[in-house]
């Protein structure tokens, strides 16, 4: 592994968010544990859109969930370190924790259709983030909401303000989640394949949007998705992971023309050599 | 709109072939007693070929799972006939066509709800063999093992219930069961699209063994074109319920002819070039 690109791009980029040695391993019915995370350590600059790639089942959503605070102890074990702004998260009580989720780090998920309240209309449902974070009137949220909802590119209807989720299409869907992660201007936002359940079309449109307010708001992403395209368009440095370990980070461009490890190579298409493909076929079946 | 299908020239007979199928969803408004139809799709022809996979390609809301769980036989088209080897099957009565099921089988999208959560692996791969009344325990359980081997499964793992596989696995699962009671046509709807790049070409690899070995025909529902541009033989390009361009996949890629089949091929790019634009 590169060393030195565990580290964001350029020294002049502050670190906003340090992960050491995290381990994470979910506990069972019957007290044994699963390991899904083991020793990974990485670094976001501030303004900076780090990819994350992987296998399904290779530990990419518990790092998002374990940073987010979503884990409960009752439910798995994390340990080693993770701090934000210099703020250690693991042990921080769950009130402040309350606080750095929607304004610190937020996070959009693959399917709209399961992460927005289906009897709640959108403007709502962005200005509950708002409410939650911002000491305003309900009606200074809901008006806060509407500019975030025109932000990500809705149209400046009350036709799509008062709509509920099952009223909107799935690209509209997905950009009320992302209007709800960005409302509050957080520093980080987390987006689990933000874009695998719409079509090529509007997926284009998706990504040309995020790049763009990633741009304007000086945004750091977290960017999870199978996608080598997706990361190429959007990703400035890129982390691999295999079976909960990551195997390898650097420049996205560099492990795209060199990777060095073969679950690198496969991820992002490039040329597989005949027994790398065989070592691995038989890595997935056992 | 509809096109002149070039598939069949100079080449055997199909061994499925569909003309003329539409179908329609009636609709009550709410509140209301007026009704209006849906159209899914309308006057479509399709071919599949002993050994060949036709690709079905467009956008979300196109109509491609409709159609395709038509042609599976599992939902009934208001018009149209599908003939399996000369045989109109929508002419026949419910009983007779059991079998045919048997002939035709489909695998869908999403594996873990398309299987029953509190069954062993083995119990649903043999689940059809059940169904169809065929063989005996001892037997279908010998079938069920030699299928897990066959779609890259240890058969140690008979025993283990779906949400112990990884995604890869399940789908290979699903595809186990739908070879169970031997088919010769295979429908397939965006059974990669859950998948990671990697799983994505080792399930591709394992369908087109399969497709070889076996002499399979494949109808490929999917939205992803540079996937398409891997597997597919033929291409059907759907366009709000009805097929605008089908061509052989090379020429497809190279020269379509349909406005909308060129819009659609303009939003696929490859790494290569989106790091050529971010660089610029």
């Amino acid at each position: 592994m590169r060393d030195c690109w565990a580290r964001p791009v350029g020294d002049c980029l502050e670190t906003l968010l340090a992960v050491k040695n995290l381990n994470v391993a979910y506990r069972s019915a019957d007290g044994s544990t699963q390991v899904a995370v083991e020793n990974a350590s990485c670094e976001i600059g501030a303004g900076e859109v780090l990819g994350l790639m992987g296998e399904s089942g290779c530990g990419k959503t518990s790092i998002a969930l374990a940073l987010l605070g979503l884990l409960g102890a009752e439910q798995a074990q994390v340990s080693g370190s993770i701090q934000f702004r210099g703020k250690e998260l693991l042990t921080m009580g769950e009130r402040e924790m309350r606080e750095i989720r929607g304004s610190g780090i937020s996070m959009v998920f693959q399917e709209p259709g399961i992460a927005l309240n289906p009897v709640m209309r959108v403007r709502e449902q962005v200005a509950e983030v708002i409410h939650a974070h911002k000491q305003m009137s309900w009606e200074k949220c809901q008006e806060e909401a509407q500019s975030a909802l025109v932000r990500v590119g809705l149209p400046d209807t009350p036709r799509i303000f008062s709509a509920y989720p099952h009223q909107l299409s799935g690209g509209q869907r997905q950009r009320v989640t992302l209007a709800q992660a960005l409302a509050c201007e957080p520093a980080l936002v987390i987006a689990d394949e933000p874009t695998a359940a719409v079509d090529a079309r509007s997926q284009q449109e998706l990504l040309r949007l995020l790049q763009q307010l990633q741009r304007e708001m000086g945004i750091a992403i977290l960017m999870i998705s199978h996608s080598a395209e997706v990361q190429a368009r959007l990703a400035d440095r890129l982390m691999v992971m295999e079976r909960g370990r990551i195997v390898e980070q650097g420049r996205f461009e560099e492990l795209y023309r060199r990777p060095s490890h073969p679950c690198t190579r496969a991820m992002l298409r490039a040329p597989m050599a005949a027994d790398d493909a065989e070592e691995l076929d038989f890595a997935t079946v056992t | 709109m509809k096109v002149e299908s070039n598939l069949n020239s100079g080449r055997t007979e199909p061994l499925l072939r569909v003309t003329g199928l539409s179908q329609q969803f009636v609709q009550r408004r709410t509140l209301s007693r007026s009704k209006f139809t849906v159209n899914a799709f309308s006057d479509v022809d399709l071919a599949l070929f002993a050994g060949r996979t036709l690709a079905l390609v467009g956008e979300s809301g196109a109509g491609k799972s409709s159609l395709a769980r038509c042609v599976a036989l599992l939902d009934q088209p208001t018009a149209g006939k599908i003939e399996l080897e000369g045989r109109d099957l929508l002419a026949l009565g419910r009983k007779a066509l059991i079998p045919i099921h048997g002939q035709i089988q489909m695998i869908f999208q999403d594996p873990t709800s398309a299987m029953n959560p509190s069954r062993s692996a083995g119990e649903i791969i043999a689940e059809p063999l059940v169904v169809q009344g065929e063989g005996t325990k001892a037997q279908r359980r010998e079938r069920a093992l030699h299928l897990m081997e066959q779609v890259g499964l240890d058969p140690r793992s008979e025993g283990k219930r779906p949400f112990e596989f990884s995604g890869g696995q399940r789908q290979r699962l699903a595809i186990a069961r739908g070879l169970a009671l031997g088919p010769r046509v295979l429908i397939f709807d965006e059974v990669l699209s859950n998948l990671d790049a990697l799983n994505q070409s080792l399930i591709l690899r394992l369908l087109a063994d399969l497709q070889r070995s076996h002499s399979l025909a494949y109808l490929h529902v999917s939205h992803d074109l540079r996937l398409v541009s891997e597997f597919a033989d033929d291409v059907a390009l759907m366009c709000e319920g009805q097929i605008v361009e089908q061509q052989d996949a090379r020429k497809l890629f190279e020269s379509p002819k349909h406005s909308y089949t060129r819009d659609l091929l303009a939003t696929v790019q490859s790494v290569d070039s989106i790091l050529l634009e971010r660089s610029a």
